[in-house]
């Protein structure tokens, strides 16, 4: 491993993955997992950048009382395309199918996931089912709420039937990936990697793909029962017809509750390894947070019925859900306090990944501390479908995913693109994304709390102060992100040359050329241990890090 | 802005009562207990929000790297503690389950000198049936009587919330659910619809009037029935037409809602959907409350988003509204 510097100088210097080959069609169909997980990265921005259009559309008419700029009609089908774009055009995929796609090959030092071709064709599903939510926002929309519940999904003349064909087809596009790393994982790993030596990232993604594919498959069933109620008058959900609505529930979040943790836990795993690599430290309890990561995948999957608690559903599986959800917040916490220990007495390096990183623990902290609220029966039943869920659930998934995806995204740009970013720049819209979140979310708990449902067009007046506060917060959140997208174009266009090993990471993905080339190394690398950054050191004059020693995982 | 201006003018505002920073006030006799519950998670969560803040700014500030450029190697996992945090945490949590618990099972378990009002929802209207048989927009009772309200949908789901009274229950179509409180302090509250139900979901609300003791026979003695009181048909009419929920979507005042409005309707030609015309007389008018799909005026639909009023309207109901849309000119 100490010889990978010497071995990666290329029989052609300068040829990588990204200018092997040229042209659309090497694109499009190509089964190189990094230009694949480039495609959707740049297809889950495009959605993000779609989905936020519509929250700021959102944020802007809930500015007064009644009308600002659209009617509730308008406001209801934007709140719903906001949801649905985000869950599952962004949130679901952006990780995992992105980050996920480009770094797990990599950091098994192997040349690409077990089954290329299958990694294409999720891509392409989930094209397909992109172009399906496209056309439901040509053909009248989608007024449902992303949750579709029944029986207004079933009696509304708006687009059931393609949102849910899409969400179908892009259940399946999650279903492959998810199949698709785990066997990568199982099979693949180099010599001297054991699951217990893996890097976290890995751990996450594994935990990701087990949910994946248990999980979604019930989500295209209902989703696919929903369609052929509507279509054809046969009675599941709809009361009117002999089915019972509270059952769509069940089904629903028998997928969705799990599909939190799909969004989440790559979220965390990103997180493990910025904290690791910026402090300078060897990550501490490897494998209570690998651990923590697969406790959270099983028992996320018999908490759903902690949505329900005012459904109708029966008081003995309230009170079970209950139970069962305090003990997802066990292994979360966990996770927050080995991230801290990592940090005692590191070398902490404040910069955009980093800040990303800290970012993340004080939002998921206050988006996990929040849920304790809602797993309580008690205070649930007050506040179910109100605001503090609203912020809640965004504190979670936006605060999370977002954060832990930005901050994967700046920590892996340079091995991506071969290109540095602006790092002052990066910061500064790290902290102005920072402070507009929380301008935006945290009167959402109080107004939840003060009695404003969610899901309003229009409101009391009483509540006007908070929303205009949450709105400001939403512009200012807004220039945050533009602030990033403008700094990652600007480093495309004239960003430095990055180095091979800029942040003196000891996993794999960093051994090798920056961009990698098409076959990610020149021979399979010798793993050792994915956290041992001592055995780096920083070589001033050419900016890279320099392995000084091999150090084997003591996990 | 329309569809707000008319809710306001058909329902007087009710200025923000007392409360404090994060609550409404507590007017049932569960808010205490929830809110006591809810200060108790708060503060815990305050806790382990500002150690873990605290904890995270102090190493940040204390291992920068420009103070501290080589990381020391600490030891990489210590089982005991680890465990610690886990396990210790974990009490607490299990702590705040059984307050949820006892909280939940009184929210679900009604006295048994609970008085039963039946609440039919639908889009977008709540409307009361009293045990007299009253019929009502408004949800009228007395302070410290225990109040059950069996909860039942005509469409979509829809949930009741008041939130000075800490509870909430879903309508949902094909079952009944149940829902009490007792109110604790008299004055008027909102209940509030929270379940997604379409275009005036966030207008669909139900004004709580809690009269001292005696208060509630006063109430219906005056407003109890619509044709009693000595109360013209047309006067008659004018209180169904808000008792049962019309408002919500067919204005007074010739603007659009989610049906046609009743502006001079009585007698006007009208244009329906199958390009048919016809003249909106007395038994249009009668077949549209009983039977809503039967005729569809040209610019709505393809479907109408009335529920039908078989059986929940009488006779001399129909003809009191009659009498009333002949005045709406």
């Amino acid at each position: 491993m100490s010889s990978t510097t010497a071995t990666h100088a290329p029989p052609q210097a300068g040829v990588n993955y990204l200018n092997a080959r040229r042209g659309l069609l090497s694109w499009v169909f190509t089964l190189d997992h990094k230009r694949i997980g480039i495609m959707y990265l740049v297809g889950v921005m495009g959605a993000f950048l779609l989905g936020g259009v519509f929250a700021l559309k959102l944020r802007t008419e809930l500015l007064t009382v009644g009308k600002t700029i659209m009617d509730a009609d308008t406001y209801n089908q934007a709140f719903t395309l906001h949801g649905a774009v985000m869950v599952f055009l962004f949130i679901i995929p952006g990780i995992p199918a992105a980050l996920g796609n480009f770094c797990l090959p990599l950091m098994l030092g192997a040349k690409d996931v077990a089954f290329p071709r299958l990694n294409l064709m999720s891509f392409h599903l989930w094209m397909f089912g992109a172009i399906f939510f496209v056309i439901v926002l040509l053909t009248g929309g989608l007024d449902t709420g992303w949750t579709f519940y029944t029986p207004y999904s079933t009696t509304t003349t708006t687009s059931v039937i393609w949102a849910v064909m899409g969400a179908f087809i892009l259940g399946f596009s999650s279903i492959f990936t998810g199949l698709n790393f785990i066997v990568t994982i199982h099979k693949m790993r180099p010599p001297g990697m054991t699951f217990f030596k893996m890097p976290l990232f890995l751990w996450g993604l594994y935990a990701t793909a087990l949910i994946q594919i248990l999980a979604t498959p019930v989500l295209g069933i209902t989703l696919l029962l929903l369609a052929i109620e509507r279509a054809f008058k046969l009675g599941i959900f709809d009361a009117t017809l002999g089915g019972d609505p509270v059952l769509f529930q069940h089904f629903f979040w028998f997928y969705s509750h799990p599909a939190v943790y799909i969004m989440i836990l790559p979220a965390f795993a990103v997180i493990s390894e910025l904290i690791a690599v910026h402090s300078r430290k060897e990550i501490f309890g490897y494998k209570f947070i690998g651990l923590s990561s697969v406790a959270i995948a099983v028992i996320g999957f018999v908490v759903w019925g902690h949505h329900m608690f005012v459904s109708g559903q029966s008081q003995m599986a309230s009170i079970v859900f209950s139970f069962l959800t305090f003990f997802v917040a066990i292994p979360s916490a966990i996770k927050v306090f080995n991230w801290l220990a990592t940090l005692y007495k590191g070398s902490i390096r404040i910069n955009t990944p980093m800040l990303y990183a800290l970012g993340f623990i004080w939002l998921f902290t206050i988006g996990g501390v929040t849920g304790l609220f809602l797993s309580t029966m008690s205070t649930d039943v007050h506040l179910h479908d109100t605001y503090f869920v609203v912020a809640h659930f965004h504190y979670v998934m936006v605060a999370g995913t977002l954060w832990g995806f930005l901050g994967g995204l700046h920590h892996w740009w340079p091995k991506i693109t071969g290109k540095m970013y602006h790092d002052g720049v990066g910061m500064f819209a790290s902290i102005t994304a920072f402070i507009g979140f929380n301008l935006t979310f945290f009167p959402q708990f109080i107004m939840g709390t003060r009695g404003m449902p969610r899901r309003y067009y229009d409101y009391l007046e009483e509540f006007q102060f908070l929303h205009v506060l949450s709105t400001v917060g939403a512009y200012v959140l807004a220039v945050g992100l533009f602030m990033v997208l403008f700094l990652l174009i600007h480093s495309l266009m004239k960003g430095k040359k990055a180095p091979d090993n800029p942040w003196g990471a000891a996993s794999l993905e960093w051994q090798t050329a920056t961009p990698p080339i098409t076959e990610n190394f020149h021979e399979t690398p010798k793993a050792g241990n994915p956290y041992a950054v001592y055995d780096f050191e920083y070589d001033p004059q050419t900016g890279d890090y320099k392995r000084v020693a091999f150090s084997d995982a003591t996990h | 802005m329309l569809n707000s201006l008319l809710a306001l003018a058909q329902q007087p505002r009710i200025a923000p009562t007392e409360g404090d920073f994060w609550f409404p006030p507590q007017a049932s006799s569960f808010a205490s207990k929830i809110d006591s519950d809810y200060y108790f998670i708060y503060w815990v969560s305050a806790f382990f929000v500002l150690v873990i803040a605290g904890v995270l700014v102090l190493f940040t500030l204390k291992y920068h790297s420009k103070k501290n450029p080589k990381a020391e190697r600490t030891s990489t996992h210590n089982t005991p503690l680890e465990l610690a945090w886990s396990i210790l945490p974990g009490i607490v949590l299990l702590y705040m389950f059984v307050l949820g618990f006892e909280g939940y099972t009184d929210l679900r378990t009604p006295p048994s000198n609970a008085v039963n009002v039946d609440v039919t929802a639908q889009k977008w209207a709540w409307t009361f049936t009293y045990p007299n048989g009253v019929v009502h927009d408004e949800l009228h009772v007395e302070k410290d009587q225990p109040i059950q309200l069996t909860l039942s949908s005509v469409d979509v789901l829809h949930s009741f919330w008041v939130a000075a009274f800490r509870t909430k229950m879903d309508a949902v179509p094909g079952r009944y659910t149940k829902l009490w409180f007792t109110p604790t302090m008299t004055g008027e509250f909102w209940a509030q619809c929270t379940e997604y139900c379409g275009t005036n979901h966030s207008n669909m609300r139900a004004k709580v009037v809690v009269h001292e003791p005696g208060g509630l026979a006063k109430w219906l003695a005056v407003e109890g029935d619509p044709h009693g009181g000595g109360r013209t048909p047309a006067q008659a009419g004018e209180k169904i037409y808000k008792i049962q929920g019309c408002a919500a979507c067919h204005t007074l005042d010739g603007s659009k809602l989610t049906g046609p409005s009743f502006k001079g309707l009585f007698g006007r030609q009208e244009q329906m959907l199958d390009g048919s015309t016809i003249t909106a007389d007395e038994n249009y008018i009668r077949e549209s409350i009983l039977n809503p799909q039967a005729k569809i005026v040209s610019g709505y639909g393809p479907v109408s988003a009335m529920p039908t009023f078989q059986g929940r309207v009488k006779d001399n109901d129909i003809a009191a509204l009659i009498a009333f849309l002949r005045t709406v000119k």
